[in-house]
């Protein structure tokens, strides 16, 4: 249990606490106290928070690419959507005949678009299980073919980064197609069960925000030990020298390639946990901004830390929750305001400044 | 089905030659302008039967102002004036009308909805005033009205209008009218009863690109549904056939024609998109992630130019190209100095702090100006389009842009070719501490790189806002698009992108009739995706040691 011992970083250490504390707290305020009491929590701020740690497993999965790897991928919300959509395409499958078409079969917007049967990419959605191995497989066969492309050809830095935005960009241009078989505009919504629990009670939105919690802690320290591996440290010197690696014989694109896909499927089961909660998924996940709001969360909490992360990750969505509700109009110009200070001001976010600070108290 | 709307053409006929004989009723005596303002007046109150007879006496009178008073009445645009009874003509200007005095067509300036009384019209009066129209507007003296004339007659078969086109041809000066009209009469010796003189009316006309001729010829090929011929003659069959095939094939090189116009300019929006994109990425190796919202700025410029001097358009869009290229140029400065130069050397946090920028600049437009889509309109001389045949027609404004394109292209190859400023940029992208021990003061070197390069973003945004809705997230919607344009044509080659925007905007269109628009742009990205790993460095690798 080598990997969980923290001693020496206490900012990780906290933030393993505190995730410990929503996920088992929260729930259990909920279903322990009742409506009135002021320890109970309602369920919309159930779901808000639950929708942060699902945001916090995407910031570090981003942040294992990108913090780790050095790749900026600006298309890693294509992942978090795509298993988002799988996990949508399981509860829509869910509604059965409460459709306002009330076919058995078909979801409604099917019947709309006079679909007469299921398409083949639809089959087998009606099973968690097969849905929670398409949450992670169909991100990560995604990744395997666009990073083996890539990464073989030594597309790297900037270039790399367009075209995983084009990537991201033609996803989202796809899927707002009706053609394609998922909702089109509107996408997936209107869920009513999972696994024939009502999707709307407590005590599943306390489930999920329970699990989102578990994967998150569980992810957290599956990355902590993985970047320790001798993978972590070779991919880790890739970011850092990238030919000096290569001339010492390792396949830079191999390491590459996995850490991608791995942090591709961590995006995967993020979306997952995710739509349930929000309730929706529709193209507009895959919209390239939605990928460089994730990247700035990483870059706010700080880089290359994993915790760093889910602190920003947490902080910007907050943030965002915040001034979208009292004043929309200043949202933007924060989010384009933090962009710039975290680059300029920020270099290792605000895991560097408190290192920072500490070390001059030491001093 | 046939056989009703030929009814309704004999009934309209009908009424029409009753029209005409009440009409010759007119007193003589008065003079034009006198009778125009009596005639006026039974139009303003009257039942609608008098309506019809003031109308028919309208198109009586040879008076300058009788056909803008017509057209106005039926495109509903005449009133008269709750506070005098005076006749106007209006034109909608969003809030309420813009109003001329219907007589003598001065204007009056503007006036509220709620102010006017419209003329109104049954929908038989407004059946036989567009045959009066036509009437009068193959008399016009504009040989564009007259020839579009012919061509709305020429569609009916109608006893009376083949009368006055006959009356016409033979005081018709201008060649392409006359050939109108020619096409209208063979045509109809199509459907002689003398085989020969059908036979030499079919050779005659498969040399013509007519819309009216095909739709003939397809009818006369075609079956009932017994599976009969409609037409009977087997010879005439062949015929018609034959002259259809010839036709279509005209009709497909005419098509092919219009994807590759349709191409190029698409190819130029991506150019001018890109191109400034291709100074401060491919010169200078900056990622600019706001330089969609300089084009946005560019476009909004043109809107407050317009909003600055609402009647002169033409030359508010002409003056926008400065002012646009000027304020994109000063901002782009501005955000070099202030953000860009702490970060050279480090392109991923250039490309982060330029999205907040654009970021900022987006949400500013949308609490300066609205969130809302702004509307800018295109001068006179940049609407329509040039008409070459009923099978080929090019919009101006496309065409313009183009042409824009290509002259910003060549200015820009020359100042970088041929000015001090061009030879500082291209010594310091080639090598900038060495153009520094040289003495180039590459600070300020990259300032003006900047901006030239932000100010080409203004003058693109200034041509998208002919095209497309000016709004916040117009910027966005290039971005990714340009910035494709320069990695696929190789950072550093102006050519490159040029020769990229133009083969990536045909790509486009000539994909577009098979997959559709979007799955077309989809298929386009994917191939770009895929080329990329191939020649990671684009169509046109830069070569050397600045490679690196």
């Amino acid at each position: 249990m080598k990997f969980i011992a923290l001693g020496h970083d206490k900012t990780g250490a906290s933030v393993l606490i505190a995730l410990t504390a929503v996920t088992f707290i929260i729930p259990f305020c909920n279903l322990v106290f009742p409506a009135a009491s002021p320890l109970h929590f309602s369920a919309y701020t159930v779901s808000v928070l639950g929708k942060y740690l699902t945001f916090a497993l995407l910031g570090l999965s981003l942040d294992l690419v990108w913090g780790y790897c050095g790749i900026l991928a600006l298309g890693h919300g294509a992942f978090f959507a795509l298993g988002g959509y799988a996990m949508g395409m399981y509860l829509m499958r869910q509604i059965g005949t409460r459709g306002v078409y009330g076919d058995p079969l078909l979801p409604d917007f099917m019947v709309f678009l006079n679909w007469k049967e299921l398409p083949w990419y639809w089959q087998g959605f009606d099973q968690l299980w097969f849905a929670l191995l398409m949450v992670v497989l169909v991100p990560g066969v995604l990744a395997f073919i666009f990073g083996w492309l890539a990464f073989r050809s030594r597309v790297t830095g900037v270039y790399l980064s367009i075209i995983t935005q084009a990537l991201t960009y033609a996803l989202l241009l796809a899927f707002f197609r009706n053609e394609m078989g998922f909702g089109g505009n509107n996408g997936l919504t209107d869920f009513k069960e999972i696994l024939g629990f009502n999707i709307q009670s407590e005590a599943v939105r306390s489930g999920l925000i329970m699990t989102s919690g578990m994967t998150l802690i569980a992810a957290f320290l599956l990355c902590r030990w993985l970047v320790n591996t001798k993978l972590g440290r070779v991919v880790t010197a890739i970011r850092d020298q990238e030919s000096r690696v290569r001339f010492l014989g390792y396949r830079v694109e191999m390491f590459k390639l996995w850490i991608f896909v791995f942090a591709a499927m961590l995006a995967g089961i993020a979306g997952a946990l995710y739509v349930p909660q929000a309730g929706i998924i529709n193209p507009s996940e895959f919209s390239p901004l939605n990928s460089l709001e994730i990247v700035v969360w990483v870059a706010m909490g700080g880089r290359g830390t994993l915790y760093g992360a889910i602190i920003g990750a947490v902080l910007v969505n907050f943030g965002k929750t915040v001034l979208t509700g009292l004043l929309p109009e200043i949202w933007l110009f924060s989010l384009g305001a933090v962009f710039i200070i975290v680059t300029l001001l920020l270099p290792d976010g605000i895991v560097g400044l408190l290192r920072r600070r500490s070390l001059e108290q030491r001093a | 089905m046939k056989a009703n709307s030929l009814n309704r053409y004999r009934s309209l006929a009908t009424v029409l030659t009753m029209v005409f004989s009440l009409a010759a009723y007119g007193d003589e005596g008065l003079s034009t302008q006198q009778l125009l303002l009596n005639t006026l007046n039974s139009l303003k109150q009257g039942s609608m039967p008098e309506r019809e007879q003031a109308i028919t006496q309208l198109s009586e009178i040879k008076h300058a102002r009788s056909l803008g008073i017509l057209q106005a009445l039926l495109d509903g645009r005449l009133f008269t004036l709750k506070s005098d009874a005076r006749l106007v003509t209006g034109t909608d200007n969003n809030q309420g009308y813009a109003i001329n005095d219907a007589i003598s067509g001065a204007p009056l300036g503007a006036i509220e909805r709620a102010d006017v009384n419209k003329i109104n019209l049954t929908n038989k009066l407004r059946v036989s005033l567009r045959k009066i129209i036509g009437r009068l507007e193959l008399n016009a003296d504009d040989p564009v009205i007259r020839l579009a004339a012919v061509k709305a007659m020429g569609s009916e078969d109608d006893e009376d209008a083949l009368g006055l086109l006959k009356a016409r041809a033979a005081v018709e000066k201008d060649e392409t009218v006359r050939k109108a009209i020619n096409v209208v009469f063979l045509v109809q010796e199509m459907n002689s009863s003398d085989k020969a003189v059908r036979i030499k009316a079919i050779d005659a006309l498969k040399e013509q690109n007519s819309l009216d001729v095909v739709n003939r010829l397809n009818a006369m090929v075609e079956k009932d549904e017994s599976g009969n011929y409609l037409e009977t003659d087997a010879d005439i069959r062949n015929l018609a056939k034959a002259a259809l095939i010839k036709i279509n094939t005209r009709v497909q090189f005419y098509s092919a024609i219009e994807t590759v116009f349709f191409g190029l300019s698409l190819g130029a929006v991506l150019v001018l998109a890109a191109i400034g994109l291709a100074i401060t990425f491919g010169v200078m190796g900056v990622i600019n992630m706001a330089h969609g919202e300089l084009m946005m700025l560019g476009a909004y410029t043109t809107y407050v130019m317009q909003q600055l001097m609402p009647n002169y358009l033409g030359i508010s869009v002409l003056l926008s190209i400065p002012a646009a290229f000027v304020i994109s140029a000063l901002a782009g400065m501005a955000i070099e100095r202030g953000i860009i130069r702490f970060l050279y050397g480090r392109p991923l946090e250039t490309l982060l702090a330029t999205f907040g920028v654009s970021l900022i600049l987006q949400q500013s437009v949308r609490s300066i100006f609205s969130p809302l889509n702004r509307s800018v309109a295109t001068p006179e001389w940049m609407s329509g389009s040039w008409q070459i045949n009923d099978f080929l027609s090019l919009t101006w404004n496309r065409f313009y842009i183009l042409v824009f394109c290509l002259l910003v292209f060549m200015l820009l190859l020359q100042i970088l070719k041929r000015t001090r400023l061009g030879l500082e940029v291209r010594a310091v992208a080639q090598n900038r501490n060495m153009a520094k021990a040289m003495g180039i003061p590459t600070a300020k070197v990259d300032a003006m790189t900047f901006g030239l390069g932000s100010g080409v973003a203004g003058m693109a945004g200034v041509a998208l806002s002919q095209i497309t809705n000016v709004g916040p997230n117009l910027g966005q919607a290039y971005i990714v698009d340009s910035f494709m344009v320069v990695v696929f044509g190789g950072v550093g080659n102006l050519l490159g992108t040029l020769v990229a925007g133009f083969s990536l905007g045909m790509a486009n269109k000539f994909l577009e009739p098979f997959a559709g628009a979007v799955l077309a742009k989809i298929l386009v990205l994917v191939f770009i995706i895929l080329f990329i790993q191939k020649r990671p460095r684009g169509l046109f690798p830069q070569k050397g040691r600045a490679a690196d």
